[in-house]
């Protein structure tokens, strides 16, 4: 389709401002810009289909299974919506006086104090923006423990090899060396190999619990204390949450601070992207390190974003949790986790999975024998799928599986979902036994074929040019 | 209570069988029972939609919202176009994640490379990125991507947002590189006191145009001394003021940042915003966030795709200067929105329309005996004033509906926008004079 600049005319716009109504003022000329953005001239009409084009081109989770392991691609309500875009809260300037805003510092205080239940934490801020953020923060967290105690020589970081890889990459940000430990083949913690690197040196370890293949640490008591004995501190990375939120609770597994993802596991949607909410909370003893404002709060804190964070998205998640209340809350970790179980079960004697046992909210399937017998990949897998209206599971993560597709259903799907969601996985297995070649090639019905990506990053265009 | 499962109580029974447990504990038979919740949340039970939807209307009515707002300071209340409000909450933009699968995320893909598009020619640098979190971590992340093994050392200006400047702060504590905060002279960035902080081992210098103050740096001036010392040069600009404004490739910088929120997002108490990011085409590879680049697919169709993934935290992992992996995308798809509702003359109108409010309300104010305008360098949509009374100057312009200027440093720090009429502007400046006359 084409681009908006190339619907543009120039002279076509939309009155949207009256006539100045006072004396004009103008920048001297030494200010000015040479020549005028060029930026799209567009009639209503033409911007409203525009974007309506847009949009048909999206898959949101309104359009259908979106089983995006580690992404917890649940059903966004309509009222976390309405809430977040009442004018009591979008009209509200971030440095107004305290007294009128009474009832966003009630949002903040709220969702707070309900996020702390459920996690088992002291104190929570939510200036984060998204989960790498809150990871920042986080870590910055233990960074000023060790530091106010003036305990220097604690360098180090620990991340299991089957870490996202922000987790790294978050601890070098903090002025950290990363120590990468190998997992066991099930992705949990091999605790000799913990013990091993333990040392006055370990400022702390970063995890997630249920691990990255969908996997619950038995150990995970053992391995807190472990760290917490060596002086380290534990972060919980809270990607999965989603498995065990009411049923078991970061804080009462050893873990000292965290970060909570409320665009996954609290309902908020992702917007293609963002904007997200990396929530932090943390035990007492280092809550007196969270961040703050400048300018809304006072100097001398850290600080990982203006004002208050993203606090449209906090109202959501606030709705969500106050909707689903005590009782909700673990019903739907328990579901989440028995709809991974049920299209595990339904897969299985096709693809196969990386680990034969129950899993929490998501699991993986291992292709690497498939492919040997078909010569169909993963990626096959995934680009078929979408011919079939189903978005593809999270592709070759985590990397200690091979061939790996990761998929977390949610419970905010139905039984019959799953159902043809398993369909639709036999369906495609027995295909890649006939006709492998017709995968290969997939997709065949998407809005586009697959893009040529080596092409996007040798020759990047990254803008409308004009002239070309 | 209210609930978005869909299964029955039934089905969750045959579910469980299938799966060959017997209930839900057995699902969680790797969780040990010492730490096993085997209580009650203490949250209060779960609610119908139309009781939550009292508990928060409820909350929200606690607010105050201001008809006239006065005060900027880093959130700016602008117009935004009807169709701007609308385009974003279209439930397929709202719900989809990160355009992963390119096949089926052309439309997210495309708004972005628009986006992007737009940025490059409202700052006038060559590439842009899909946006970061806000206008603070934009810069944060410039200062970061800016430094190399030699030059460490971020310098941030002193007039620059105090937001910015603590951020940038934190983000270089994280690393433990030094940052410096050049003074403040009028009101605005010293140069004089820059030049003396420029040693070779300074990575980057970041101003803010207009400044805190409202005021216009010496842009031009400023860069020259920094390519003198050999640091990168970046320009954390109001996009609005852009519409008018010399461009940061104009005034010779390396990296233009800003804060997008006045780009049709409300105020909404700090946030969802968007931070935007742009460069040179020699920096590209340098450049943190996500990136929309176009190319073919297999029938040779112009399609668009996330691209130069190699710099990012999944491939670096411990390497990463970053560790940023999504950006604001329904943010930069109302920024988009935005910019296409107000075209360039439209955006162009906004600016002056601002800048001469502001201007006014100025003359209005300092035509008050005991008011004076604090700084005497040109200004664009803010200015500080010293008055007296300021507490009750304020209260009074509360009681009759306006959020006045922000109180900074024993003054008071105004900003005016096209969406404040003449009748209120001459409205607040009557309070002023009323209080002060009293």
């Amino acid at each position: 389709m084409k681009l908006i600049f190339e619907k543009s005319v120039p002279g076509r716009g939309a009155a949207v401002l009256p006539a100045c109504d006072v004396p004009e003022v103008q920048l001297s000329a030494a200010l000015r810009r040479e020549k005028a953005p060029l930026l799209p001239e567009m009639s209503e009409t033409d911007m409203s289909r525009h974007y309506t084009e847009l949009n048909k081109r999206v898959h949101g989770v309104n359009c259908g299974f979106y089983p995006l392991g580690s992404c917890t691609m649940k059903y966004n309500p309509r009222i976390d919506e309405e809430m977040a875009a009442l004018p009591g809260f979008t009209g509200v300037h971030p440095l107004a006086p305290a007294h009128t805003t009474e009832g966003c510092r009630e949002v903040l205080k709220t969702a707070g104090e309900l996020l702390c239940e459920i996690t088992g934490m002291d104190g929570m801020t939510f200036q984060p923006a998204a989960g790498a953020h809150g990871e920042f923060t986080g870590v910055l967290l233990i960074k000023q423990y060790h530091e106010a105690r003036g305990d220097l020589k604690r360098t180090k970081i620990i991340v299991p090899d089957s870490a996202h890889g922000t987790n790294p990459a978050t601890a070098a940000m903090c002025g950290f060396q990363i120590v990468n430990i190998p997992s066991a083949p099930n992705g949990c913690v091999d605790l000799e190999a913990l013990k091993a690197v333990l040392g006055e040196d370990t400022a702390g370890l970063m995890l997630t619990n249920p691990n990255t293949v969908g996997i619950f640490d038995e150990n995970i008591l053992e391995i807190t204390r472990l760290v917490h004995e060596a002086g380290g501190l534990c972060y919980y990375d809270g990607a999965n949450l989603n498995a065990v939120m009411g049923v078991v609770r970061p804080g009462d597994m050893g873990f000292d601070c965290i970060h909570l993802n409320l665009h996954k596991t609290f309902a908020t949607p992702h917007g293609g992207g963002g904007p997200g909410s990396g929530a932090v909370g943390c035990k007492a003893h280092l809550a007196e390190f969270l961040p703050r404002s400048a300018m809304m709060d006072e100097e001398g804190h850290i600080q990982v974003r203006s004002f208050a964070g993203n606090f449209l998205v906090v109202v959501k998640a606030m709705t969500y949790i106050l909707t689903l209340g005590r009782e909700g809350i673990p019903e739907a970790a328990q579901n989440a986790v028995l709809n991974a179980n049920y299209l595990q079960a339904k897969i299985k004697g096709t693809f196969t999975p990386a680990f034969d046992r129950i899993c929490m909210h998501e699991f993986v399937l291992d292709l690497s024998k498939f492919k040997k017998e078909t010569g169909v990949s993963a990626m096959d897998v995934a680009k078929t799928l979408i011919d079939n209206g189903m978005h593809p599971p999270t592709m070759y993560f985590p990397l200690i599986v091979h061939e790996a597709l990761m998929l977390e259903p949610t419970e905010t799907e139905s039984r019959d979902t799953l159902d043809w969601a398993a369909d639709v996985f036999r369906k495609l297995y027995d295909l890649a036994h006939t006709d492998p070649d017709y995968m290969h090639a997939s997709p065949h019905h998407a809005q586009i074929g697959r893009p040529d990506e080596v092409k996007a990053s040798r020759n990047p265009v990254l803008r409308w040019n004009p002239e070309a | 209570m209210g609930s978005y499962i869909p299964s029955t109580r039934e089905e969750r029974l045959e579910m469980l069988k299938t799966v060959g447990v017997s209930d839900y504990r057995d699902l969680y038979r790797d969780v040990p029972q010492e730490m096993y919740l085997d209580r009650p949340l203490n949250i209060p039970e779960g609610k119908s939609e139309l009781e939550v939807s009292r508990t928060v209307r409820a909350m929200a009515e606690k607010n105050r919202v201001f008809p006239t707002v006065l005060r900027g300071a880093g959130a700016y209340d602008h117009y935004i176009p009807s169709i701007v409000r609308y385009i974003p909450t279209k439930e397929e933009f709202l719900t989809a994640y990160t355009p992963y699968q390119a096949e089926m995320s052309q439309g997210i893909l495309q708004s972005i490379f628009e986006y992007q598009t737009m940025i490059c020619e409202l700052t006038g640098m060559d590439i842009s990125n899909a946006s970061v979190y806000d206008g603070a971590t934009a810069a944060a992340e410039a200062a970061a991507m800016c430094r190399d093994r030699k030059r460490r050392v971020t310098i941030i200006s002193g007039a620059a947002n105090p937001d910015t400047i603590n951020t940038v702060r934190t983000y270089c504590y994280g690393t433990g590189d030094e940052l410096r905060i050049v003074p403040v002279k009028d009101g605005k960035t010293d140069l004089a006191a820059l030049k003396e902080l420029l040693t070779a081992d300074v990575a980057s210098v970041y101003i803010q145009q207009p400044n805190f103050y409202g005021l216009f740096e010496d842009a031009d001036a400023i860069g020259e001394a920094v390519h003198e010392a050999g640091a990168m040069y970046v320009m954390g600009c109001n996009p609005i003021a852009l519409g008018i404004m010399k461009t940061p490739r104009e005034c010779g910088a390396d990296v233009a940042v800003g804060e997008g929120q006045p780009l049709g997002m409300p105020l909404s108490f700090g946030g969802p915003y968007l931070g935007f990011m742009a460069t040179l085409q020699k920096h590209m590879r340098k450049l943190p966030g996500r990136i929309v680049g176009e190319t073919t697919d297999t029938k040779g169709e112009r399609c668009y795709v996330l691209t130069l993934q190699a710099r990012e935290q999944h491939i670096r992992r411990e390497k990463a200067s970053s560790n940023i992996c999504s950006n604001q995308a329904l943010c930069a798809l109302t920024a988009g929105c935005y910019m296409a509702a107000m075209g360039p003359a439209g955006l162009a109108e906004a600016a002056k329309q601002s800048m001469s409010k502001a201007h006014y309300l100025a003359a209005l104010l300092t035509a008050i005996e005991g008011v004076t305008l604090r700084y005497s360098g040109e200004y664009f949509h803010e200015f500080v004033t010293e008055m007296p009374k300021i507490p009750e100057v304020l209260e009074a312009l509360e009681a009759d509906g306006i959020l006045g200027g922000l109180p900074v440093e024993g003054g008071i720090l105004w900003c005016a926008t096209e969406k404040i009429s003449k009748a209120e502007l001459d409205r607040a400046a009557a309070i002023v004079k009323e209080v002060l006359s009293k």
